[in-house]
């Protein structure tokens, strides 16, 4: 071995064995640093997992999507439900996604759903679901993954045809046995051929609604034809709930306009916003774009993240005051170990490097403990919980460099301290 | 420097403490003195009469406010820190009275302690450090901490430890200070056997006995060397090796 890189180890090996003769005191000084260095990992790493995925959602929506929703205006709303029978109009038309496409710069392509409620049915099961009226691409705008079959084809759509697709996991519900593809679905008065099946990534549409839809899986739908959806359920949606029924009049549900690049979003965003305000005489509609929403996520988990750090960064500066005023306890306690050290031919840097040495392996000792238990504690909480926890290697190496880079700057001043003691003194002190 | 034959050479060193305004100590206050190779000097004195002063000076621990001091043919008088600290760990050998072990480490590391400061390999001296713990009666304890080890044990550590670096002089301050009369008798036979050996010995003690061994016996008084004895039957016995 390098004679160098022995004479350090020969110090930092000397070292430990000082810190080891006060076994309990080196223990509780490096208490602050483990808990420094554990809280900085395991708190951005609960927080990067709780940022992650509602951006992974976001992400999934598009971030060259603006998505323009039918929404029920606030004073229809209470009209609705009392008792008369009463046709609420309300919401997208099929104009205002052909006035997008036409007018908008930079749209690929627009695509628009029908969202109808429904059972559907199979020889005895009965599953309500979701039917989704819509547009051969949808599969590429949302992000479906296709299992099985195809899904709807420019043909189904210019024939009406009565073809459907199905998720997978209503797919098992319904047809718990046989093979679902080429087996006919009832929906409502109508029979559907099944000719594919999806898994659905995300499901914007149902996880804003899930209030109202509580406790049922999320992937209960049924895709059929836009076209197909029109001429079976008409432009009137009819719901009967408990004593009252509710007739609404809604073209489209949903329009997702797809940009041609992301750089378009958010000229087109207010284009869009001025052109519906033309046409609509109540603000029956809302729009998310969520390359927005995922830069709002992103500014809140750097603002989280500067708030976290800086709490984890006051323990571990509570810690390194810790070792300082240990170190210079330390320092006095072994002054005379110092005035031996100087005259058995110590320079000042020597005793500066030795103190230096013990301070550092106390901070790095600590960071290192406090890694094993700060890895551990998001494992631990999102095993107990079912919280998302991510562990970055960022946050793992900022940590132990903080700890270190404490260990050097609180132990520079005692060490410098000792190395300044007059040997005469030391020798001399009892 | 090994050709030099005069160890210690002081030309009117003085040492004055500034107390105050007014208060200046002259601890030492001019004093001359040669010591040469192989001799075996003891400095006796009454309390605040430079003493101790003497001693840290002679250790390369403190540096004389006027005069010159050659050891081994140096000026040290007027080194800066470092290089002072690189002298004591060169030239001088340590021995305290109250032993001045380091009490985490084991003998044999004790013994180490001087070589680590003189940046030299510590696997290459160990069979040297053990050596000199048999040489001192402790060949079986190289790995007993000092709280292990009786007062007289923990002494010949010492003097182990002070001949590790193979000094110019050995400076030892009271050795039997803390020692009972018969545990000290043989701590100073075991520095006699080391003057035999050709070793320069620098003994400060107020205890006339233990001077007794010396060849020189130097009185100190107010600061200034007061009068010197010799020791006849002892300066025939070990008789400076002179060349040429």
């Amino acid at each position: 071995m390098n004679p160098l890189a022995f004479q350090f180890l020969v110090i930092v090996r000397l070292g430990i064995k000082s810190l080891l003769l006060h076994k309990l005191r080196s223990a509780l000084t490096m208490l602050g640093i483990i808990f420094g260095v554990c809280s900085v990992i395991a708190m951005l790493a609960i927080g990067e997992g709780a940022s992650y995925e509602a951006q992974e959602a976001i992400k999934r929506l598009g971030s060259a999507n603006i998505i323009i929703r039918s929404v029920k205006p606030p004073e229809d709303a209470k009209l609705s439900g009392i008792g008369r029978a009463q046709s609420i109009d309300y919401g997208l038309t099929y104009r205002d996604a052909a006035r997008i496409q036409d007018t908008v710069p930079g749209v690929k392509r627009v695509l628009p759903v029908r969202i109808i409620r429904e059972n559907v049915r199979f020889a005895q099961n009965s599953v309500p679901c979701q039917v989704l009226g819509t547009l051969s691409f949808y599969p590429e705008i949302v992000g479906l993954e296709i299992v099985r079959g195809r899904f709807l084809s420019d043909w189904d759509e210019i024939n009406n045809e009565n073809v459907c697709v199905l998720t997978v996991g209503l797919a098992q519900r319904l047809f718990p046995y046989q093979d679902p593809l080429e087996q006919s679905v009832k929906v409502d008065a109508f029979y559907y051929r099944v000719v594919g099946l999806v898994r659905e990534q995300n499901l914007p549409e149902q996880r804003t609604q899930s209030g109202q839809m509580e406790g049922e899986p999320l992937d209960n739908n049924v895709y059929i034809p836009l076209s197909t959806s029109r001429t079976r359920f008409g432009e009137v949606l009819i719901r009967r709930s408990a004593g009252s029924f509710e007739a609404e009049k809604v073209e489209l549900h949903q329009i997702t306009v797809q940009m041609n690049d992301t750089a378009t979003v958010e000229t087109a965003d207010p284009q869009i916003k001025t052109l519906l305000r033309r046409f609509h005489e109540k603000v029956d509609y809302e729009t998310i774009v969520p390359l927005q929403l995922l830069r709002q996520a992103e500014q809140t988990k750097r603002i989280f993240n500067i708030v976290l750090g800086s709490i984890a960064a006051i323990s571990l500066l509570v810690g390194g005051i810790g070792i300082m005023n240990i170190m210079l306890a330390t320092v006095t306690e072994r002054t005379r170990e110092i005035g031996i050290r100087r005259a058995l031919g110590a320079t000042r840097r020597d005793i500066t490097l030795q103190f230096l040495v013990e301070t550092v392996v106390l901070a790095v000792g600590g960071g290192l403990i406090g890694v094993m238990v700060g890895v551990l504690t998001p494992l631990l909480v999102s095993h107990l919980t079912t919280m998302k926890t991510i562990i970055t290697l960022w946050s793992v190496l900022l940590a132990f460099g903080i700890s270190g880079a404490v260990g050097v700057i609180f132990g520079l001043y005692p060490a410098k301290a000792a190395a300044q003691l007059d040997p005469i003194e030391a020798l001399r002190h009892e | 420097m090994a050709a030099v034959d005069t160890i210690i050479r002081l030309e009117g060193v003085k040492k004055h403490y500034v107390l105050g305004a007014e208060v200046t100590v002259r601890a030492l206050d001019g004093v001359n003195l040669e010591v040469k190779r192989g001799s075996y000097v003891a400095i006796m004195g009454p309390s605040g009469s430079g003493k101790s002063t003497m001693l840290n000076i002679l250790g390369c621990l403190d540096r004389p406010t006027a005069g010159r001091y050659y050891l081994g043919g140096i000026d040290v008088s007027e080194m800066p820190d470092d290089q002072l600290s690189a002298a004591r760990g060169r030239m001088i050998g340590f021995i305290f009275q109250s032993y001045n072990l380091i009490a985490q480490l084991t003998v044999i590391e004790n013994i180490q302690v001087p070589l680590l400061y003189q940046r030299k390999d510590l696997r290459a001296y160990y069979d040297h450090c053990v050596q000199l713990a048999r040489l001192v009666g402790l060949g079986d304890r190289l790995h007993h901490r000092p709280n292990q080890l009786s007062g007289g044990q923990q002494q010949r550590v010492a003097i182990a430890r002070s001949l590790v670096n193979d000094p110019l002089m050995i400076l030892a301050d009271e050795p039997t200070g803390n020692l009972d009369s018969q545990t000290g008798r043989e701590v100073l036979e075991l520095i006699d056997t080391l003057n035999a050996q050709g070793k320069t010995i620098v003994l400060v003690t107020h205890d006339e006995r233990v001077a007794g061994r010396a060849q020189r016996i130097i009185h100190m008084r107010d600061g200034l060397i007061d009068r010197e004895v010799l020791n006849g039957h002892r300066q025939a016995a070990t008789a400076p090796p002179h060349k040429s």
